[in-house]
């Protein structure tokens, strides 16, 4: 089933590491429990989106370097 | 030139710092937005705003032909980048130039030649300024980074070229760790800076952070004495002062003087800040480099020598000659800032975006608040944590910290957690009230002496 999962913080969404790198997870992608979705940045200090629950990433709701509000949908989940 | 309209291309506090002083002069005001700043106080001072790009620095504030753009359509004919974001990227002040605005700055080849640390420690050492012992230039590789090093003495520093804010330094303390972290620091410098090249210079564990400010017409040059910035946490300042107390008159002196040899040397045009280690074991002051824009921390030099250095920097860069003279530049008394961040000091200064749902301002004799904060204001996730800079200026360096308690004890800010806290320990910790510090000292302090939430008051209970 389809599920939203939400933004934990407002910041900045970055789906890479860094500048250049690939990104933690496509869509279509497996994700575990544990795993780095993506990364938010706030007031220069970063913050791992780390997945709680394991399924297909189906969408992501943001793109790379948008702007996000705490509570905001960032990816859409098959759980 | 004939300037009448300046663009901010900055924000937060410094932009607010920077209209009132050009209202003062009597010019225009246009602020540099993101998507994210419509409402920033800088904002709501400006005579008029003018949209950048998104949220996302990169896209806004650092997007040079966006800035460059926006200032043109604004009908500015002037500049003033602030610190941070383009301050000192040379690239952009020549296309400010290019475009027909003034840069209120520096010279873009002295930005370009100031801010390569090889290039500027070689013009230090010709104006007879003492720098730290290390590499003369680039080091071209491991093995001669290995004679360079055994020449210098270990423990030494590896520094990228290109670097800056702390970025891109290691410290090897024998030969067997600068064979694993020179190529380290190489590839790490190419990824980040787009230039690989590192230099070595001795590694001073116990030094003070101690900086000149200079102002400049382009020719002449003087300077508005120290600070001392010993104060640090991840090599950002957290509390400021100036003068610098520990230095004797002889050292004062010619400290101060070997900054304006050096301004002088480089043609320096506008506000600058040469940066110092101090080693007050031996009395040695070694350069390390230069800032070529206003710094955050200017308003302490400002209240020890009554001269508006927003002001200066503005009537010189309008093509005003310095109107300044070194004997008319005195200091009186002392003033200490302390930097307001939004940062949680009791949960490892996470930060801390959010709503000011109340705000209570300190006042009174001495004391200065050079703030972006106002009632009801939200703080963007998506910048520097700086909410404002909170001085006190009084007779004696120890008036001036019980005056800055006493503000800190005044200022509230209600709906997010700041640094105060973190501020009024440091203004009755007895090492502070000696000045007996240097730059690694508030990291040590941190870790021996951890601030703890307060208790929230148990809200009474009728059963």
């Amino acid at each position: 089933m389809a599920k939203t999962i939400q933004a934990p913080l407002p910041g900045t969404f970055y789906r890479s590491s860094a500048p250049g790198e690939p990104p933690f997870k496509s869509e279509g992608d497996a994700v575990a429990v544990g795993d780095t979705i993506g990364l938010i940045e706030v007031m220069k200090s970063f913050t791992p989106v780390v997945a709680e629950e394991a399924g297909t990433l189906l969408a992501f709701h943001v793109e790379n370097e948008d702007a996000v509000m705490a509570g905001q949908p960032l990816y859409d989940l098959d759980a | 030139m004939g300037v009448t309209s300046i663009f901010i291309a900055n924000r937060g506090e410094i932009a607010v710092r920077v209209i009132r002083a050009a209202r003062e002069l009597g010019l225009r005001t246009v602020q540099a937005v993101s998507a994210a700043d419509g409402d920033m106080l800088a904002a709501r001072l400006a005579d008029a705003t003018a949209l950048v790009g998104p949220a996302h620095a990169t896209k806004s504030y650092l997007n040079k032909e966006a800035v460059v753009r926006a200032a043109l359509e604004a009908g500015c004919d002037a500049v003033h980048p602030g610190y941070g974001f383009l301050s000192e990227n040379a690239e952009f002040a020549e296309m400010v130039e290019a475009a027909g605005l003034v840069f209120i700055g520096p010279k873009p080849e002295t930005i370009r030649q100031m801010g390569d640390k090889a290039r500027a420690r070689q013009e230090a050492q010709a104006a007879g300024v003492p720098t730290v012992p290390g590499t003369e230039g680039v080091v071209a590789d491991l093995d001669t980074a290995r004679v360079e090093a055994a020449r210098i003495g270990y423990p030494v520093m590896i520094k990228a070229a290109a670097g800056g804010g702390g970025r891109g330094i290691r410290v090897a303390r024998d030969e067997a760790e600068l064979a694993t972290l020179f190529p380290q620091a190489s590839g790490e410098a190419r990824a980040a800076f787009g230039d690989g090249g590192l230099y070595l210079e001795r590694f001073i564990g116990r030094a003070r952070h101690i900086e000149v400010q200079v102002l400049g017409d382009g020719e002449r040059a003087v300077h508005l004495f120290e600070r001392e910035c010993s104060l640090q946490r991840r090599r950002q300042k957290v509390w400021e002062e100036a003068p610098a107390a520990c230095l004797t008159n002889e050292q004062r002196a010619e400290l101060c003087a070997s900054a304006v040899r050096l301004a002088e040397r480089v043609g320096y045009r506008g506000a600058g800040t040469l940066e110092y280690l101090f080693d007050d074991v031996t009395g040695e002051f070694f350069f390390i480099e230069m800032n070529t824009r206003i710094q955050v921390e200017h308003p302490v030099t400002e209240m020890v020598t009554g001269i508006d250095l927003v002001r200066a920097m503005i009537r010189i860069a309008m093509g005003e000659p310095l109107a300044l003279r070194q004997e008319d530049i005195v200091l009186r008394g002392h003033a200490v800032e302390a930097r307001i961040c939004a940062e949680d000091p009791t949960a490892d200064f996470r930060p801390s975006p959010g709503t000011v749902t109340g705000l209570t301002l300190p006042g009174g004799f001495g004391v200065r608040f050079d703030t972006l904060l106002y009632a009801g204001y939200t703080v963007p996730p998506f910048y520097d944590s700086l909410l404002g800079k909170l001085i006190a200026h009084d007779e004696t360096r120890a008036a001036a910290i019980v005056r800055l308690d006493r503000a800190l004890g005044e200022l509230k800010v209600e709906g997010l957690p700041t640094t105060a806290p973190l501020h009024r320990a440091l203004a009755a910790d007895p090492a502070v009230l000696a000045g007996a510090v240097h730059t690694r000292w508030l990291e040590e302090w941190l870790a021996a002496t951890p601030l703890v939430a307060p208790v929230s008051p148990v809200p009474a209970t009728s059963a």
